[in-house]
């Protein structure tokens, strides 16, 4: 009895172990065979296969190529300008948004709420029919003050976080500032914000990523791509008579790829929080 | 010379009303929700009616406009390419029953202790964090004909002539395109569902292990029940998704070859051919459809939870509170 007990969990754990370092297999190959032909010389991505692994690991050729030729520089540029304004701006915002919708009740309060949500189930891509023509009349196309705009005003999710954090700090601090005299705007920015901190870095996190990785409407209002490419935009320059020299575009695909894996590495459970807190309230 | 006086005194009012608790409320009020306010109107309230309007007339982003009445939601049922292209969804629903699967299946063995759980977890996670348009090139190159996908088919045993092109074959291009997209999402599944099973009391576990309850039963009846609410949400979430499904093949075929789901021809109808108003009425369609599978669902949700089982601990009731409430 207590051998079969003891082969069936033998039996489990090899399944389990196996199972997890398959799906693990599966959800790198991908990216590590485009890592393998990022290092490989036109010569040798022609005559090996591709899972052959390069004959050097420090040939930085095609990086340096794809970086010139998809005007990433510049993209970079662009998108941490991008990235700074939308944090900032959406940070103040939101913040001040969920401060006002938990901390006082008033007529609307709660249909505010419902028109967030509600605004978080329509499908972006059907909407952008016809943001587009409001962004053409706004004079806002090819223009990133206006790109930075439209995407503050489009996402939500970091209200959600920030008004669940606010159910959480006790309102008696509030009480005891308007004792002492403060008026609401100096409670918030005094005693609040800081206290705010992790709440912010969490959303930061998960809005930086969603911002940096966003394509559909940097494609549709930045379309002049030499002089307002973004990191994801700029990988549209392998497509057409680039379109098979993979060795080049899978460089640009790792290029664009490291500042996330970067910041994954180091905030691994920021990124799992915020993603915890954004669902269940979404 | 009376009316001088009232005039003066409601002055002093507002004046002192401002600075009174109630008028700096108001004021602190206004003054943090005028802005998102107005994005929100900007950005959403406002092209969700301008698209009402435009789905009556033919029109394109410049250039006169006319009226054609319900012309356009005709052509939306008529057309071969628009309707009918929601049938593609089935693939992309059944991706996500797989997905779901798979995320729950990881999720329980990776909440208890496992070696090296957090790198499996940090794998199989990471895709998610990778933008559209890298998957898609990423994808191109795994799938075309001799490279990285035939090539590990080839190390199984597999011979290359038997395997079909993965993205030109119409029997199998739009598995393989869901397929990318059950690949990228179902580790931020897992993380989700990893989030609820942690937050069950540990307790709980305890008791059922010194009742000598084994693994399975403890899924079945601790770790189920306590994240049946997280679960359905994202089956709801999944089939919305599922009739809006457009990365995959637009960045990966550009719908070719049989792949345009709705979107992607709702796009294409848009912004390459310009017929806005047409378009527009794809999305009104489509935002009804969604919106009353929303509702079905809930009403479905509502009675899984009074005529289910009680649930299992107050923070269970608090999510399907949460979640009915949409």
């Amino acid at each position: 009895m207590n051998i079969l007990m003891y082969i069936k969990k033998i039996i489990l754990t090899v399944f389990k172990y196996f199972t997890l370092i398959l799906f693990s297999f599966i959800s790198v190959l991908p990216v590590v065979s485009c890592l393998i032909t990022a290092f490989k010389t036109d010569k040798e991505y022609n005559s090996t296969n591709v899972m052959t692994l390069p004959s050097s690991w420090l040939n930085f050729e095609n990086f340096s190529s794809a970086f010139k030729q998809a005007n990433m520089g510049r993209a970079f540029i662009n998108s941490t300008i991008i990235l700074i304004c939308v944090l900032v701006i959406s940070t103040i915002i939101g913040t001040q948004l969920a401060y006002v919708l938990n901390r006082f009740s008033f007529t609307g309060n709660t249909l505010i709420r419902n028109l967030f949500l509600f605004a978080s189930l329509l499908p972006g891509v059907a909407m952008q029919i016809s943001v587009y023509e409001i962004m053409t009349k706004l004079n806002f196309i090819n223009s990133i003050p206006g790109y930075i705009i439209m995407i503050c005003g489009t996402d939500v999710i970091s209200i959600y976080i920030y008004i669940q954090f606010f159910e959480n700090i006790d309102k008696s601090l509030d009480e005891s500032a308007i004792m002492d005299g403060a008026n609401y705007f100096s409670i918030f920015y005094k005693i609040l914000f800081p206290l705010l901190k992790p709440a912010i870095v969490t959303s930061c996190i998960l809005k930086g990523v969603g911002t940096y990785n966003e394509y559909y409407g940097a494609s549709l209002y930045l379309q002049d791509k030499k002089l307002y490419p973004t990191v994801a935009t700029s990988l549209y320059t392998f497509v057409g008579p680039l379109g098979s020299k993979y060795n080049l575009i899978c460089a640009g695909l790792i290029i664009s790829i490291l500042p996330a894996l970067i910041v994954f590495i180091s905030c691994q459970k920021q990124i799992y929080s915020g993603l915890t807190a954004g669902a269940v309230k979404g | 010379m009376q009316t001088k006086v009232k005039a003066k005194k409601k002055k002093r009012t507002f004046k002192e009303w401002i600075n009174s608790r109630d008028g700096q409320k108001v004021l602190v009020i206004t003054a943090f929700m005028a802005i998102p306010l107005l994005l929100l109107f900007v950005f959403t309230y406002l092209p969700f009616g301008k698209m009402v309007s435009f789905s009556f007339y033919d029109m394109k982003y410049v250039g006169a406009k006319k009226f054609v009445g319900l012309k356009n939601y005709i052509k939306v049922f008529t057309r071969d390419d628009c309707f009918k292209a929601l049938r593609l969804s089935l693939y992309y629903m059944l991706g996500s029953v797989v997905q779901l699967g798979i995320a729950l299946y990881f999720a329980t063995i990776l909440s208890f202790k496992t070696r090296g759980g957090a790198v499996f977890k940090g794998l199989m996670f990471f895709p998610y964090l990778i933008n559209g348009i890298a998957i898609g090139f990423i994808f191109k190159f795994f799938y075309t004909r001799g490279f990285v996908f035939d090539t590990v088919l080839s190390w199984c045993g597999f011979n290359l002539e038997n395997l079909p092109y993965w993205l030109k074959d119409q029997r199998i291009n739009n598995f393989s395109l869901v397929g990318t997209s059950v690949w990228r999402y179902f580790g931020q599944n897992m993380v989700l569902f990893i989030g609820a099973i942690m937050s069950v009391d540990s307790e709980l576990y305890e008791a059922a292990m010194l009742d000598g309850a084994g693994k399975f039963q403890q899924f079945r009846y601790i770790i189920l029940p306590s994240i049946k609410t997280i679960i359905l949400l994202n089956v709801i979430l999944s089939i919305s998704g599922s009739l809006s499904a457009f990365e995959p093949p637009y960045v990966i075929t550009s719908g070719a070859n049989g792949t345009g789901t709705y979107f992607v021809v709702m796009h294409e109808i848009a912004h390459t051919q310009q017929k806005v108003g047409l378009a527009s009425a794809m999305a009104i369609v489509l935002l009804v459809i969604i919106f009353i599978a929303t509702i079905i669902q809930r009403l479905l949700f509502k009675y899984v939870f009074t005529d289910g089982e009680p649930p299992v601990d107050s923070k269970a009731k608090r999510l399907a509170d949460k979640a009915s409430k949409f």
